[in-house]
């Protein structure tokens, strides 16, 4: 029955929309600090290790970074000492060279894809990112099913069905009203 | 009749987000398993409370077993205090190194904690946290159990107990080393 369908198709849809909810993936990754703000090599002395840290870089790996002591906060949200260190640590191993992608790998490799605040694209958790827009599609061709059901129906089959006679006593009463 | 049809496309949607649901309510979200375990153990070089240098790598040949606590941690760090000191005591000749590694704490409320529960085996303060995110730590207390090669090889999340400790000391003892 249609109706059937229909229920089905907005089942389909809770699930996509919870899905989504569940995965919630947060916009991708602000775009690197312009490369204007790092600090050019002087020409006389070679940069010492000590590299002059853009905070806006730390920033952004440190809002990447899962706060190990809170609930749901990013390290660059979180006020605790736990996170303020995390953000030295951060910090200093940008200072020393390593990219931003090297200082979010060198947190996976202590804590496990758990201290990533997005789960990766790639391998199982991709699974996360993918199937809410999969639900969104299903739901989507199942509901624009139901549409082409429900509009094709009332055309055809309709006008004729009517009983001669109750024609025929509809026509009677409406002329009937028409002369009172 | 399309009803057949509707007979089983609810439960195909629902059931799979039941059993979604009942498996995520069943895990503890809090277990975060390490992937420390079987590699080797990170280097560090910290100076006690008492000013002697501590470092892993003057420990190697030795079982140790390293102990993240704070004097705030209460009350899985003072309910298994008497057990690090107990298992020090019974290990210390067997070559086994406990190690205590005071995290995010104020001097003075450390070493009270030192002196209460009269800990004989070194203790160093972590000032910058460096150490605690080289083993992964997200709390206190947790004990990390290295072999002689300097591999860890468990790690116990929450208070120790002596039963726990005599388990992981006695098989990584038998250890070839």
């Amino acid at each position: 029955m249609t109706r059937g369908w229909a229920s089905a198709a907005a089942a389909v849809m809770l699930v996509a929309v919870v899905g989504w909810a569940a995965a919630a993936p947060p916009p991708a990754a602000a775009p690197p600090a312009p490369e204007a703000t790092k600090p050019a090599p002087a020409a006389t002395k070679p940069a010492p290790a000590a590299t002059k840290v853009d905070e806006q870089t730390v920033h952004e790996v440190a809002s990447q970074l899962r706060c190990v002591v809170c609930q749901n906060l990013s390290v660059a949200d979180s006020p605790s000492e736990t996170a303020k260190q995390m953000r030295a640590i951060v910090r200093e191993r940008l200072a020393a060279g390593d990219s931003p992608e090297q200082v979010l790998a060198y947190f996976v490799e202590k804590y496990g894809d758990w201290i990533l605040l997005s789960p990766r694209k790639s391998g199982f958790t991709l699974l996360v990112w993918v199937v809410p827009f999969v639900g969104l599609g299903i739901g989507l061709v199942l509901v624009a099913v139901v549409v082409r059901r429900w509009s094709r129906r009332p055309q055809g089959a309709a006008p004729s069905q009517l009983d001669p006679a109750v024609r025929e006593r509809i026509r009677r009463e409406m002329s009937e009203m028409d002369h009172s | 009749m399309k009803a057949p049809a509707l007979k089983w496309a609810i439960p195909a949607a629902v059931v799979p987000v039941l059993v979604l649901l009942a498996y995520g309510f069943r895990t503890d979200p809090r277990e975060i398993p390490s992937p420390l375990l079987g590699r080797p153990a990170a280097a560090f070089s910290l100076t006690t409370f008492a000013g002697t240098p501590l470092s892993l790598e003057d420990l190697r040949g030795k079982v140790v077993m390293l102990n993240f606590w704070a004097s705030w941690c209460i009350p899985a760090c003072y309910d298994e205090a008497p057990a690090l000191e107990r298992t020090w005591r019974a290990y210390k000749d067997k070559g086994v190194m406990v190690v205590g590694i005071n995290v995010q704490d104020k001097e003075a409320a450390a070493l009270e904690f030192l002196r209460r529960f009269e800990h004989s085996f070194p203790n160093a303060p972590d000032p910058r946290g460096r150490v605690s995110v080289d083993y992964g730590v997200y709390g206190v207390p947790e004990t990390f159990f290295i072999d002689r090669k300097g591999r860890v090889r468990f790690k116990h999340v929450g208070a120790l107990t002596d039963e726990i400790a005599r388990r992981q000391l006695d098989a990584l003892l038998e250890e070839p080393s």
